[in-house]
């Protein structure tokens, strides 16, 4: 999805790489995606995690910019109000990362060749069988796209791809600096949760 | 800090931020909370005859206030007809609280009997909506909800909560303060901004400003004033901006759009610079976008920055509160008047009177509503539903106030107009409230007569009666060639309709009626129902054909004047 010129990411033409700051709570996973479905933009990809901060994940949201203008969708983001901070990373000179497993056919005959090309690309070899192999591998799109074109002769039996998680190079940060008070985070940390219990005798 | 059920900390939450009213319906689930209302007998329950209403009654109630109006349904089939309701405010951006209940939590994802997943199909209508889990998170739910619904750019909230959660006690604790990292409008206005939108102003030589629902909400109708009085501007409205100026000003020229005023569509077509104030650009008010006004420079003032420049780029974006940002404007701008420009829009409405009323013997609508216009002195609460009558009341009434119309425009929610008008007549007991109806309309929504008379509301209405779904027959017949399809409709005796609910009704067949039935029902203390028989074949001119840009305003044809 990008272009490695000088060690320095650039984004594909017309992508953008978007971080969104957002609170973690239920549902804001689905309030983003909706978001982006009904106003139609397109997504390359997106992945969510904590962040360093207590009560927010962080998501990485690859954006096809030609589906929608830039600005509308920072802006449409900031909408939600669990939406604390967007940055658009590709003003950025910033350092992106994807991980993938491939599970790729091999035998006794063709498993030497295939442990080469792994080397090559610096994947791991994570489990191995008699009849295949799980590659690990980490990088850019590119280097990513670039292994799995290299095992497709051999037969990929299964492909799974975390979808791109990206920082700006040095000390600058997309973080948030506005500490959730005390109990606002108790009442955030306990909305949503499912209560387990036994099914009452009458629903009304 | 006390012990309280769920259902006690809501209501007192709500009583907190200012509730004095709620339009609910109950069920089920939310029967804990109807078990608790006569606790707070300082919040009327109105009780409506179908949710939707409901929705439609807090967003009349708000418009025509502008406080924060509250409806309630109960969960599953309660919730889901509270649908379109929201829907309504949201694309209008008009304060509603929308409170529903749901199965208990342990039923929660498993299908209980009237189990909806409300939260879920509200995210796309909302501007925030909330499942709470647990009582004690009720009452920060209240208070950042009711935050988010009235502040920034308004929008519907809606709050779910579970039986049991409605249920249980907990200690009540009022957060006095909230903290939203991911919600802080921008509402001062740039500084910068504003100095170089003064400088454009001031090198302008045909400025217009449009004045949207924005202007409404902020409550910025004489910062306005005196900003058009200063730099000497003329000033025209968007549908939902009708009332943010006086339209008796002598800088006012109507409102722009499909079916705007000729004169106003031509001035925005024509203007160098265009300062839109509080308004977001819609399709209906500006034309197709490609061939708006090419060459024009835009001032952009809006509190919601995903507003700015969405459908057309601004040369000077302006991201604030209308009340804050137009006086400072006016401040700076220079004093002056534009006499060659104001002199040419004048012309413009001379060789194109728009809201002309020619003579005819039919009963015309348009006669109708100046006819009403005139008997109320311009002084009533004008509530519209959607379509040909609804064009009419914003043409041939003239508005002076603020929240004097109110009408759905963004999702043309038809059904709107009864049960929004009840919403206004409560909110503004004092107001002479007229519901204008369409008879298709009035059809979605009528069973609301009843709460005109459980709750004693002398709202009258005024049905439009043409025997159609005019509005799309007025399509059918200019751009399908005439053939009507499923839109012609016997309508039942509305009259004794009106009679059933012991409401009093009165039907008008002919011109020379109009002005005595209005009077009978304005000195009539109670609710009134008038059928007025309109001609059924007429058309709302001027009219820009869907796809067309403002510079392609058509007129009535003279065939049609001729009738
Ligand atoms: C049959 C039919 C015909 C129609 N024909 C026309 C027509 O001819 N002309 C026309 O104009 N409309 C027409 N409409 C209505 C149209 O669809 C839109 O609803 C309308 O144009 C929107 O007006 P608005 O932008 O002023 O209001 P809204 O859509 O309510 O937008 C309000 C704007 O104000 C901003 N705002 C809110 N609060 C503040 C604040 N405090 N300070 C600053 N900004 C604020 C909001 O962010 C938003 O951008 C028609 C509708 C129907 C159903
Ligand atoms: C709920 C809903 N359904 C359909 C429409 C499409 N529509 C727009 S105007 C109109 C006709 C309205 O008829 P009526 O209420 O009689 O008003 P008139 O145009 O005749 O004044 C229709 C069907 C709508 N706006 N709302
Ligand atoms: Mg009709």
């Amino acid at each position: 999805m990008n272009t490695a010129v000088n060690g320095v990411v650039k984004d594909r033409a017309g992508h953008h790489t978007v971080v969104a700051i957002v609170e973690d709570k239920p549902g804001v996973l689905m309030r983003v995606s909706s978001l982006f479905r009904r106003r139609g933009f397109n997504i390359e990809s997106l992945t969510v995690g904590h962040s360093e901060a207590e009560g927010l994940s962080r998501m990485t949201i690859v954006v096809d910019g030609t589906s929608a203008p830039i600005d509308q969708v920072e802006k449409q983001l900031y909408k939600l109000i669990d939406v604390v901070k967007v940055t658009d990373l590709s003003q950025e000179d910033m350092v992106a990362r994807e991980l993938a497993m491939i599970k790729v056919r091999c035998n006794n005959v063709n498993r030497h060749e295939l442990l080469d090309i792994a080397n090559v690309f610096r994947a791991d070899v994570v489990d191995i069988a008699t009849n295949s192999i799980i590659l690990q591998v980490v990088g850019d799109e590119d280097k990513i796209d670039g292994l799995v074109k290299m095992c497709e002769p051999y037969g990929i039996r299964e492909l799974s791809r975390t979808g791109r998680i990206a920082m700006v190079r040095g000390t600058k940060t997309t973080t948030v600096h506005d500490p959730e008070p005390e109990r606002i985070r108790q009442f955030h940390a306990s909305q949503g949760r499912r209560v387990e219990g036994e099914l009452p005798f009458s629903s009304d | 800090m006390a012990r309280m059920t769920g259902a006690q900390m809501v209501l007192d939450g709500l009583q907190r931020e200012g509730v004095d009213t709620i339009f609910g319906y109950p069920g089920g689930v939310v029967l804990p909370l109807y078990d608790t209302l006569p606790q707070f007998p300082g919040i009327r329950h109105i009780l409506v005859r179908h949710e939707q209403s409901a929705a439609h009654m807090a967003d009349g109630y708000a418009r025509a206030s502008g406080r924060m109006g509250t409806c309630l349904g109960t969960s599953g089939p309660g919730a889901t007809n509270l649908v379109t309701g929201i829907c309504t405010s949201w694309m209008d951006s008009t304060p509603v609280f929308a409170l529903t209940g749901n199965v208990a939590r342990s039923l929660l994802g498993r299908d209980g009997f009237q189990e909806a997943d409300i939260t879920g199909i509200t995210h796309s209508i909302t501007k925030h909506n909330y499942l709470v889990m647990r009582p004690e998170e009720i009452p920060l739910t209240v208070r950042e909800a009711a935050h988010i619904c009235r502040t920034g750019r308004p929008g519907p909230v809606l709050v779910d909560i579970p039986k049991d959660v409605f249920q249980e006690t907990a200690e009540y604790d009022w957060p006095e303060q909230i903290n939203l990292r991911g919600y802080k409008p921008t509402v001062d206005g740039h500084a910068g901004m504003i100095r170089r939108a003064a400088e454009l102003i001031d090198q302008a030589e045909r400025p217009i400003i449009i004045a949207g629902h924005g202007v409404i909400w902020s409550d910025a109708q004489a910062a306005l004033v005196e900003l058009a009085e200063k730099a000497g501007i003329p000033v025209i409205t968007t549908f939902l901006g009708i009332g943010g100026f006086p339209e008796s000003h002598p800088l006012s020229y109507g409102w722009l759009g499909m079916h705007g005023m000729f004169y106003a569509n031509m001035a925005a077509d024509k203007a160098d610079l265009v300062i839109g104030v509080g308004m977001r650009f819609d399709d209906r008010a500006m034309g197709r976008f490609k061939d708006f006004n090419p060459g024009v420079k835009i001032v952009h003032i809006d509190i919601d920055p995903a507003e700015i420049g969405k459908n057309f780029p601004v040369a000077v974006p302006i991201v604030g509160s209308a009340e804050n940002v137009l006086p400072r404007l006016a401040e700076q701008v220079k004093e002056t008047k534009h006499p060659q420009w104001v002199r040419w829009i004048d012309q413009q409405r001379e060789e194109h009177p728009s809201l002309y009323i020619r003579e005819s013997r039919r009963m015309l609508p348009q006669y109708v509503v100046r006819t009403l216009y005139e008997e109320t002195n311009g002084d009533a609460n004008i509530v519209t539903g959607v379509g040909q009558h609804q064009m009419w009341a914003g043409q041939h009434y003239f508005y002076k106030r603020p929240r004097q119309l109110i009408t759905s425009g963004g999702l043309g929610t038809m059904g709107f107009e009864l049960p929004a008008a009840i919403g206004a007549q409560v909110a503004c007991p004092e107001t002479e409230t007229w519901a204008i109806c369409g008879d298709g309309g009035f059809q979605m929504t009528l069973q609301e007569m009843a709460v005109l008379v459980d709750e004693g509301l002398p709202v009258k209405i005024a049905i439009f009666n043409n025997g159609y779904l005019g509005m799309v027959r007025q399509w059918q017949h200019l751009f399908y060639d005439k053939n009507l399809v499923a839109v012609a409709m016997t309508q039942p005796d509305f009259v004794k309709l009106a009679d059933a609910y012991g409401i009093r009704g009165l039907r008008v067949e002919t011109k020379a009626e109009v002005a005595s039935a209005i009077r009978e029902a304005r000195t009539y203390k109670g609710p009134m129902l008038i059928d007025f028989q309109i001609d059924q074949e007429e058309n709302v001119w001027p009219m820009v054909p869907a796809g067309a840009a403002l510079s392609e305003t058509i007129e009535a044809p003279a065939e049609e004047l001729a009738r």
